[in-house]
């Protein structure tokens, strides 16, 4: 229910584009005015999510520790998984923003008849997370194009690669096979396993869509429904340069396409998917564990709290303790 | 007290499979031997507890405060500001599911809200509903849902059904520690009186008399003094600990679940055996303190001020006696405090400045990693002392024992205390097994009684949450013939030997330094017949 609902939404969405660029001739609205608002919500968004984030202090030194401390000389410390170095704290944050290290670990358990449980290796998620957020990364990369006059030559280097197989004119690009294969498996795991499914929400399903609508329109855009890459790049530069035009007969394809991607950018901020920020902000990964031997300073303080004394408790029991020779700093 | 059913029934029971509604719309069942009872409400008065109260988890009527929606909030809305993590846990998980089967409780249970990220959105899904835009204008929409009482209960239910263990955090890519979640909500509910009675009345006994069993200082005197009579009549030689001593060098801090009850205590004779042992062979000058006498802070699972509360005194007692630094004993959450937060809790206002870096008087060693905290754990100080040959070890007398190791959460995923007490244990027994990977250091499992789930009357869910705990063990048990799981935690040697007992009944449970104390030999003991748990020694049954 909560996938159709996402499914629909998006149809929805595009149909206004549809409507709207298309039937209406509201070119300028979707092709100008509302890809520059929905940059403006993006950027403002983000960083006043990140701003309050920060705002909020970090009382207590509480990284989640993944391997051996440092300790007794003789005893290997895991440098990384157990930094006790600003360098580890980094390696560490590298290795999973960039290579997504706890998902690698993740395992499955099963359970056997005669109460076993055991537990197999599961690296499909980690390897589908990886796949999607590397091919977008690279097809924003490889879109750039459309932003720059004269195109650097990394981009160009980019689509070369990207293009190596030489299938089809123009020519396929991997990334988008493999980023429309990585957003289905995330889709289809989250209806076909039942607990991800359990706690999956619109919220879940719906950024799932709207990315493989962006995705999908863009391929239908490329391959099949030829748009004039001249007319849009005309446009692409006018936006960034502020000379802003709409060229004709760009295709309404095109403003849908540009429309799903703007609605993704303004909901970007709202939702989760700013976990993009959020991973460098967690206390758990990103902070040192030599908490032993650095201090670490709260910066609010507790109020009204109330100490039980040694002298209140000697009062109590100092004869008792007297009693069995126990010292006292009282006599009795 | 529930019925627990029988071992292969209450597996055979488990289903992951969830129901066909949305979660939302499950209403929560309280079931007996899920959950524990009521807190006292003298225990939660003496330490001044709001909303003390009787009340009964199986009632209809929770006798709430009139105005308990909006503490709720305020609480909420004061956590925000206080607390990143908390702010960035509510608001980045991503739904992935990778913590899903992560959790003992989920893995033992089947009930789909002892999945970790589910625990969270309990809480999440009213946090969006009340604090975010876009909760508040699209409800349910946005898995959003509004406060009512149920939403209350369901939270009492599942924040007293996770362990606070950190095991799910280890597999989340943004490190969400769904055990930070759980601290925050149950600080959250006891603005509201409702606590469980196993961890409130603990609380007031370490504010009281310095430990949770409420042992009073002659008492704890007296225990300590049976063990001396015990290792007397075991070695021969009889130890002379001190109590309270100003001017000692060290104090040594332990949970005072090691005096109190089996296994726990053969572990503490083996502290015992080993001061004993360097104060006659090295002059080391060990006190004991009857005001710090517990190691674990049961404070950290009502709330941070409490858990600041009862920590306070091992410092206060530290500087009132003038020691240069302190040992910590075989402990889990203690040492999770101790890592993570004793130095900024209590560091300023309580350390003595008269306390130096700890130093190893016997073999030299500087314990640099512990240069701001000055209290080590005794795994890094006996580890040291092997290692530099000062004590004198028998292995054989473990002969009978084959060993694996149990990581305990804490020490583990809050500290990464890993090849101390290994290194520890190849030197006192000679059979030593490692669990599968998977199953053990950071991949640990709780024991499923940690964050004061213990009581009496939850052992069916602390069978469930052991479960996981207990299969690793079985296989090695029946592969490689391990008869003895060890560990570093006294809540461990309270609650594993249950868990064996019906998972794996012919594992044992023993503490580190129990193993230590058997091994060690002291200068002019008499021939050893019995280990410390008064068992005849391999090779010495039929004399
Ligand atoms: S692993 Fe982390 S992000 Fe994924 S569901 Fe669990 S808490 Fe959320
Ligand atoms: S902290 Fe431990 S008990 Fe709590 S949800 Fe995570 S895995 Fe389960």
């Amino acid at each position: 229910m909560k996938a159709l609902y996402s499914l629909f939404l998006v149809f929805a969405l595009a149909a206004i584009a549809l409507v709207g660029a298309g039937a209406l001739g509201m070119e300028r609205t979707f092709g100008l005015y509302i890809p520059f608002l929905a940059a403006a919500v993006f950027v403002v968004g983000f960083c006043w999510r990140v701003v309050q984030w920060g705002k909020s202090a970090v009382p207590f030194c509480i990284p989640t520790t993944c391997g051996q401390q440092e300790s007794l000389p003789w005893i290997k410390q895991s440098t990384i998984e157990n930094p006790s170095t600003t360098t580890g704290v980094v390696l560490r944050m590298l290795l999973e923003v960039l290579l997504f290290r706890s998902l690698f670990r993740n395992n499955k358990p099963q359970l056997y008849s005669d109460t076993r449980v055991r537990y197999a290796s599961s690296k499909w998620l980690w390897l589908g997370a990886l796949a999607f957020h590397y091919s977008f990364l690279i097809i924003f990369v490889r879109h750039m194009r459309f932003f720059t006059e004269p195109v650097p030559a990394f981009i160009r280097g980019i689509e070369s690669v990207d293009s190596m197989l030489q299938i089809a004119a123009p020519t396929l690009y991997l990334t988008d096979l493999i980023f429309i294969t990585a957003v289905t498996y995330l889709f289809l795991r989250r209806v076909v396993v039942p607990s991800i499914r359990y706690i999956s929400q619109v919220q879940d399903y719906f950024p799932l869509f709207l990315i493989l609508g962006i995705g999908l329109t863009g391929i239908f855009m490329r391959y099949f429904a030829k748009v004039d890459i001249m007319a849009v790049k005309e446009l692409t530069m006018g936006l960034v340069t502020f000379s802003w035009k709409v060229p004709q007969g760009i295709g309404v394809i095109f403003y849908v396409h540009v429309f799903l991607v703007s609605i993704l950018l303004m909901y970007f901020p709202l939702s989760k998917l700013m976990h993009m920020g959020g991973v460098f902000l967690s206390p758990t990964r990103n902070m040192n564990c030599a908490s032993r031997k650095f201090r670490h300073i709260n910066p609010w303080k507790f109020e009204n709290v109330h100490y039980h004394t040694y002298e209140e408790y000697e009062d109590e029991f100092r004869e008792k303790m007297v009693e069995k020779g126990l010292p006292v700093e009282k006599p009795l | 007290m529930s019925t627990l059913p029988r071992p292969e029934e209450l597996y055979a029971n488990i289903n992951h499979t969830p129901p066909k509604t949305d979660w939302m719309d499950v209403p929560v069942d309280i079931k007996p031997g899920r959950y524990c009872y009521a807190a006292n409400p003298e225990s939660l008065n003496y330490v001044g507890f709001p909303h003390a109260r009787k009340w009964n988890p199986l009632d209809e009527d929770w006798k709430l405060p009139e105005n308990w929606k909006e503490i709720i909030f305020n609480g909420i809305r004061e956590r925000l500001d206080k607390y990143r993590s908390f702010k960035v846990f509510m608001d980045i998980c991503v739904r992935c599911g990778a913590c899903a089967d992560k959790c003992h409780f989920f893995i033992g249970s089947g009930d789909p809200k002892n999945m970790p990220v589910l625990r969270a959105e309990l809480i999440r899904s009213v946090y969006r509903g009340e604090f975010t835009t876009f909760g508040k204008l699209l409800g349910k929409f946005a898995g959003a849902r509004p406060l009512t009482e149920q939403v209350l209960k369901e939270w009492w239910y599942y924040l007293f059904q996770c362990s606070e263990c950190r095991r799910c955090s280890v597999f989340c890519p943004y490190g969400i520690d769904t055990a930070e979640i759980t601290i925050m909500g149950r600080e959250l509910i006891n603005l509201l009186g409702l606590n469980i009675d196993w961890i409130a009345t603990p609380v007031a006994n370490c504010y009281r008399t310095g430990n949770h069993l409420g042992i009073q200082p002659h008492a704890f005197f007296d225990m300590i003094d049976f063990f001396c009579d015990d290792i007397e009549d075991i070695t021969g030689i009889r130890p002379e600990p001190q109590f309270n001593k100003k001017g000692a060098d060290i104090l040594f801090v332990t949970p005072s679940g090691d005096v109190f009850a089996d296994p726990g205590t053969y572990t503490c004779m083996g502290y015992l055996i080993l001061f004993e042992y360097l104060k006659r062979e090295y002059g080391l000058d060990v006190t004991w303190s009857t005001y710090a006498s517990e190691g674990g802070n049961f404070g950290f699972f009502t709330s941070h001020e409490t858990m600041k509360r009862l920590n306070s005194k091992i410092y206060m007692e530290a500087a009132r006696l003038g020691v240069k630094w302190i040992i910590g004993g075989e402990c889990g959450h203690m040492w999770r405090v101790l890592h993570q937060y004793m130095d900024t809790l209590n560091g300023p206002e309580f350390q003595s400045p008269n306390m130096i870096v700890p130093t190893n008087p016997i073999t030299g060693t500087v314990f640099q990693h512990a240069a701001s905290t000055k209290m080590i754990h005794i795994t890094e100080f006996t580890a040291d002392l092997i290692k530099h040959g000062k004590l004198n070890l028998d292995k054989s007398r473990n002969a009978g024992i084959h060993l694996t190791w149990h990581d305990s959460c804490n020490t583990s995923r809050g500290m990464g205390l890993f090849e101390e007490p290994r290194y520890i244990a190849r030197h006192v027994v000679e059979k030593f097994t490692d669990m599968p990977p998977g199953t053990i250091r950071e991949e640990t499992f709780c024991c499923g009684g940690g964050a004061g789930l213990n009581a009496g009357e939850c052992e069916e869910l602390r069978m469930m949450g052991g479960l996981p705990r207990a299969s690793a063990v079985k296989y090695v048990h029946e592969k490689y013939g391990v008869n003895m799981l060890g560990c570093v935690c006294a809540i461990d040697r309270a609650v594993l030997p249950g868990t064996m007992k019906y998972w794996v009944p012919e594992v044992s449970v023993c503490g580190l330094h129990e193993l230590v104390g058997n091994a060690l030999v002291i200068p002019g003991e008499k021939e050893r017949e019995v280990n410390l748990r008064g068992e005849d020694l391999p090779g010495k049954e039929d004399e």
